[in-house]
């Protein structure tokens, strides 16, 4: 079984086509870049995976659950986290983790547990108190991060995670991206930074609608006849007719 | 219900720890309450009445004397120059000129009536009605009282309205007032608060993050509406407080008439803000709505001018307005003592709002929001 499997996946606003039949799959444990210029329909694809925006046509399922019949079911067993904040700027890191714990449904054991762990592993100890509002932002996308998947959930949607953060925090956000995936968490990411593509153990290339290209990295390049996966994307992106939003 | 729970928490955190919200919360009521009761006093006192006496009579003497220690005037005798007097009114120091003519005590003795001429300055058209009205019925008190005092065989110079005002038998414009400001009071914490609040978290962006947690959309709206409803019905406490230790009003009819019927409005009035909020996508969307929504509700509400006064189409327009029917109640129950019973149309009707609103909260707050 997957984590997510799509077929055929379609989604129509009137006239326009955003997703016009998409099929993959992400196996358990796997990082996989979804990747695509702006407009070429990754957030509608991926507002359909979780369980946010209800398909035109097509078949999809996530952590095992049908994306038309449950998508209550899907919530529940994926994290997400976004570039725009997920915290609360006027509750402190401990808040944060206890609400967000909360409304994922753990119970209050299992929160402390967890907060405490997560005070360790970001080294955060010391800030514990601070309103989030007054950590830097890296710090702020690293404790997101660690909220999203505080539940385990199967899968964890990231959309952007590293916007207008410095490259040394990206390479830390990373490593927290892999500690995950060898603990079985799925990861679903979509990028700007093609460096960071370089990391996915798949990826697929989003042009106007459609998956245009799909396979690891170095498939990828290969295929292509380009030595990054810079250059693969710029090779498929400028034959997009679809320019923005 | 333990996601509302968490949900609820973070609500209040939001909102006592704002820097601005809890003064806000607090002061609005007191001032509002300290305040307005007195600016919207339609209670005249301090008329100014010019009095021509040409009689010089022991009568028109009395008259004059009887309009002077009422408490609405300040009475001033003037010349017998009729012109001078209208000059006075023209540069308001007048407010009315009484002109009692020549004979006006004969007239009496011999025939049994006499005229008096009232000059009213009607720029100030409720001061100058009003005052017509005050001097009209001592004038009539007084023409009572002489025919009571002369010879038995006079009939009644004429016939005597006599006026009960029931419920509130000093005329007092604040006993009128004071419950519609409470309205006045939670419409506002009421819509205020819940406006800002689902687009405040559109702004600071954790919006998309709740959609995509696993609460139902109830639990979600239901999270926004209770904090407020807590906060309002703290407001109605402070506000009955008030209304009690300054203005000495207490309820004549029952508490639980006034909490029960102020929960239900509530929760109406908050669907509403949070409908706005839903249609917004910045904060300052939000407040410009709002106000030019609860401009209309308010002055259409019947708290500081009467309903029965409005044209008919407006009066017609105040049937949909939710805070009339709140009005009603609130004054029904603090003048008049209405039990359940007697309210009951208006209990139906804020209901019928309170459904209605919070199912329109509930299904236009889009999760979809692309």
């Amino acid at each position: 079984m997957y984590a997510i499997e799509v077929d055929r996946l379609t989604k129509r606003f009137g006239d326009f086509t955003a997703v016009d039949g998409i099929s993959f799959y992400v196996a358990k444990g796997e990082i996989f870049g979804f990747l695509g210029a702006n407009g070429a329909g990754k957030s509608t694809a991926m507002r359909m995976l979780c369980g946010l925006l209800t398909p035109t046509s097509g078949d999809a399922k996530v952590a095992g659950f049908d994306v038309y019949d449950n998508p209550e079911m899907i919530k529940k067993n994926i994290g997400y986290m976004s570039q725009k904040f997920s915290l609360y700027n006027d509750l402190t890191v401990v808040e944060n983790i206890k609400f967000w714990g909360g409304l994922y449904g753990l119970d209050g054991k299992t929160i402390r547990r967890k907060t405490d762990q997560i005070l360790g592993e970001l080294d955060m100890r010391d800030w514990k108190d601070s309103f989030v509002e007054t950590l830097p932002l890296g710090w702020k996308q690293k404790l997101s991060f660690s909220i999203s998947t505080i539940h385990e959930p199967q899968i964890v949607f990231l959309d952007e995670p590293t916007g207008g953060v410095d490259p040394a925090v990206r390479r830390k956000f990373w490593e927290m991206i892999y500690a995950a995936s060898e603990r079985g968490i799925t990861a679903f990411v979509t990028t700007h930074y093609m460096d960071e593509a370089e990391y996915c153990s798949r990826v697929s290339i989003m042009v106007d609608g459609r998956i245009r290209a799909l396979g690891s990295p170095n498939e990828l390049k290969r295929e292509l006849g380009r030595n990054s996966m810079d250059g693969v994307f710029k090779e498929l992106a400028r034959h997009a007719k679809r320019n923005s939003d | 219900m333990r996601r509302l729970a968490y949900l609820l928490e973070k609500e209040f955190k939001h909102i006592f720890r704002d820097k601005f919200m809890p003064k806000l919360i607090i002061m609005v009521p007191i001032i509002q309450l300290l305040i307005l009761p007195f600016a919207a006093d339609f209670e005249m006192k301090n008329i100014n009445l010019g009095v021509i006496d040409r009689d010089g009579s022991a009568l028109s003497k009395r008259l004059a004397e009887k309009s002077g220690a009422s408490k609405y005037f300040n009475a001033e005798m003037l010349g017998p120059d009729y012109g001078a007097a209208m000059g006075l009114i023209e540069q308001n120091l007048a407010d009315i000129v009484m002109e009692i003519p020549q004979d006006f005590e004969k007239d009496i003795t011999n025939e049994g009536a006499a005229n008096v001429l009232l000059s009213v300055n009607a720029i100030n058209g409720m001061k100058g009605g009003l005052g017509a009205a005050y001097l009209n019925s001592i004038i009539s008190d007084f023409s009572r009282e002489i025919t009571e005092t002369s010879e038995p065989y006079m009939p009644p110079s004429r016939l005597q309205t006599l006026t009960e005002d029931r419920y509130n038998p000093h005329l007092s414009t604040k006993a009128f007032i004071v419950p519609g400001v409470m309205v006045f009071l939670l419409s506002l914490i009421g819509g205020i608060l819940s406006s800002l609040n689902i687009v405040s978290e559109k702004e600071a962006g954790t919006m998309e993050q709740m959609n995509m947690a696993p609460i139902s959309k109830i639990t979600f709206i239901a999270s926004k509406i209770i904090p407020v409803w807590i906060i309002g019905m703290a407001l109605l406490t402070i506000a009955i407080l008030i209304a009690y230790f300054v203005y000495g009003l207490f309820p004549e009819g029952s508490f639980a008439i006034i909490y029960g019927f102020a929960a239900i409005y509530l929760t109406a009035f908050t669907a509403f803000g949070l409908i706005l909020s839903n249609y917004s996508s910045t904060a300052q969307q939000a407040m410009l709505s709002f106000i030019f929504f609860v401009m209309l509700f308010l002055l259409l509400g019947g708290i500081f001018t009467p309903i029965s006064s409005m044209p008919v189409w407006a009066q017609n327009l105040t049937l949909l307005n939710p805070v009339r029917y709140f009005v009603e109640t609130m004054r029904g129950v603090y003048l008049r003592g209405c039990g359940f019973a007697d309210l009951l149309p208006q209990f139906y009707t804020i209901c019928a709002f309170a459904i209605a609103l919070n199912i329109y909260a509930v299904s236009s707050f889009r999760r979809n929001t692309d």
